[in-house]
């Protein structure tokens, strides 16, 4: 099959999602609703504690709350692929004259555009609170790049998850499991230095701190130290692990 | 069209296929029939290119279902067991999809998705979700998904399970019009009516591999043979038609029928069996023999039923 009719069917297939989207629109609130509250929660009950001042706990905190809807988003499209693998929608695809991976590529292509809204919508609320960004054009468009390059890493997880669950109960459960723990073991809602000290060690190198990290040195115009190097590396490790695993567990699928 | 030969496939400790053989010529419906677990679904999925056997061959149109499947599937369509529709677009949606996966050309396309849902008497319904589409019509969708690309072999996996007896008569109008067009129709059915209706040969299925094949009255005539049927004027002599008749089956209605072994002539049994009904005095409304329906040949293929002698 030619790269340019895999792409061809992996559009056909993305414009779907797009579609069912435009159907459904509740979907955004599945995965906003999160965030939305917790940009709430957040920054009204705990932001004076936090940083002594509501203000400036925003600033901190929008960036990683961002992170985290996109993460939401990203593991809300393994059910859609889940359901399509467990319902007869994928024996149908597979039985027509298209490329292999052409419904993976559909998925992710069709989900990209749902990690923009999601972000799009924490931003703006944001903004309406009083969020500033303080380092340019230039500053939020690296932003923009980073958090693609991060979620199209994370959707290689959720392709896996999507892949082997057997139900969407199980995909939730998983997504549920490997969320909290990335986001609430992070600086995402409290700095580093605020934390337990046994947490600390965790806190420092997981991935999402350092997304976290980049997002505000590039929105905020703040030092950015390893932060951006490290988004990078990571995201290429997480590739490097799940890309084959969820390739290699879609193959079996297929069979 | 259809060539199968000594397919074998297992899950763990079951064995689904059990060196499943099938000859289909071009432009003439198969019907698979056979009980539940037969490994009907198995045998069409190896076709359909879903599933690769543990061992034996199958081709499409000459093409090997394993080792060249991206030509079968240029060939074939398949409704599946279970729907295969997305519940969140429309029914046109659904369809516009498919074009779009066989790359029809635009206007093409448009016009194809159309006609389908007119002939599907989807037409009303076609800007609706699916969500809100009966069982009938989203399984009317599911076929018309299946045979937009105009494809030369049609798998349908029981296409008409849950349909009501009008959109089931719908279902085979459609499925004989394509035929009448040259495709090539394998089918599965839980119901004999239908392949009795539908289908040029007939498989019985059973454990895995094809028991029996013939023509619907080839295997009526071979298997089931025929059916004596007596209906006493009086129920309360129900068992002495019993004690002439032999081994008979009662029905509710206070119908006698006993299944004849093949190769016997009806007449010399009817006459037979008229004469030992006068000798014994019973009065009969009804008295017939008739060639047994595909249910019997169905249930006496695969062990659930056992066609008794004839009596006298
Ligand atoms: N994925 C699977 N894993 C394990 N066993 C399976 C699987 N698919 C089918 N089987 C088994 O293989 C056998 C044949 O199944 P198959 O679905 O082909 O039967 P069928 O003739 O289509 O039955 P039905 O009329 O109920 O649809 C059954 O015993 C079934 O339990
Ligand atoms: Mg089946």
């Amino acid at each position: 099959m030619s790269p340019i009719r895999t792409l061809r069917h992996g559009g056909a297939l993305a414009w779907r999602n797009l579609v069912k989207f435009r159907h459904t629109p509740d979907q955004l609130l599945d995965i906003t609703l999160m965030p939305i509250t917790f940009v709430l929660m957040f920054v009204f009950l705990f932001g004076n504690a936090v940083s002594g001042d509501w203000h400036a706990y925003l600033q901190f905190v929008i960036p990683g709350i961002a992170v985290q809807a996109l993460m939401f988003a990203t593991l809300g499209s393994a059910i859609s692929l889940n359901s399509d693998i467990r319902t007869g929608v994928y024996d149908r695809l597979r039985s027509l004259p298209i490329a292999r991976s052409a419904p993976l590529i559909g998925h992710i292509l069709g989900d990209t555009v749902k990690y923009a809204l999601a972000i799009v919508l924490v931003f703006g609320i944001g903004a309406a609170l009083g969020f500033r960004v303080h380092n340019g054009l230039s500053g939020v468009a690296a932003a923009a790049l980073l958090m693609l390059v991060f979620a199209l890493a994370v959707c290689w997880i959720a392709t896996l998850i999507g892949v082997v669950a057997r139900a969407a109960e199980t995909v939730q459960a998983l997504s549920l499991v490997l969320v909290f723990p990335l986001t609430f073991g992070s600086n995402v809602f409290v700095p580093t230095g605020k934390l337990p000290g046994w947490l600390q060690a965790w806190v420092k190198i997981n991935p999402v701190t350092q997304v976290s990290d980049a997002l505000r040195a590039l929105l905020l115009g703040t030092p950015a130290g390893p932060a951006v190097t490290r988004t990078l590396l990571w995201s290429a490790a997480i590739v490097a692990v799940f890309a084959p695993l969820a390739v290699m567990a879609y193959r079996r699928a297929s069979r | 069209m259809i060539e199968v030969s000594g397919l074998r496939k297992r899950y763990g400790d079951t064995v689904a296929l059990d060196g499943f053989d099938l000859a289909t010529p071009a432009g003439s419906v198969c019907g698979l029939l056979g009980p539940n677990g037969a490994g009907k679904t198995t045998a069409v999925r190896v076709l359909a290119t879903l599933l690769r056997p543990d061992s034996g061959t199958a081709r499409v149109g000459g093409f090997d279902v394993v080792r060249q499947a991206d030509r079968v599937r240029e060939l074939i369509g398949l409704t599946g067991q279970f729907a295969a529709v997305d519940d969140a677009l429309t029914g046109a949606e659904n369809l516009r999809l498919i074009a779009r996966l066989l790359e029809l050309p635009r206007m093409q396309a448009r016009r194809r998705v159309a006609e389908v849902l007119d002939r599907f008497g989807l037409a009303d319904a076609a800007g609706r979700p699916v969500r809100t589409y009966s069982g009938g019509m989203r399984r009317r969708l599911d076929v018309a998904a299946s045979l937009l690309g105009r494809p030369q072999v049609l798998f349908l996996d029981e296409p008409t399970t849950g349909l009501d007896p009008r959109s089931r008569a719908d279902v085979w109008e459609l499925v004989r019009g394509l035929v009448a067009d040259g495709t090539t129709v394998l089918l599965t059915t839980q119901y004999l009516e239908e392949a009795d209706r539908l289908a040029d040969s007939v498989c019985v299925v059973d454990h895995g591999r094809v028991v029996r094949t013939g023509t619907p009255s080839q295997l009526k005539a071979q298997i089931g043979g025929h059916t004596l049927s007596v209906r006493p004027a009086d129920p309360a002599r129900i068992p002495d038609v019993v004690a002439v008749l032999g081994d008979a089956a009662v029905t509710s209605d206070g119908l006698v029928s006993v299944a004849l072994s093949g190769g016997s002539d009806a007449a010399a049994v009817l006459a037979e069996a008229a004469a030992e009904l006068r000798r014994a005095e019973v009065a009969v409304d009804e008295l017939g023999v008739r060639l047994a329906s595909l249910d019997e040949v169905f249930l006496a293929l695969t062990g659930q039923f056992t066609a008794k002698e004839v009596i006298a």
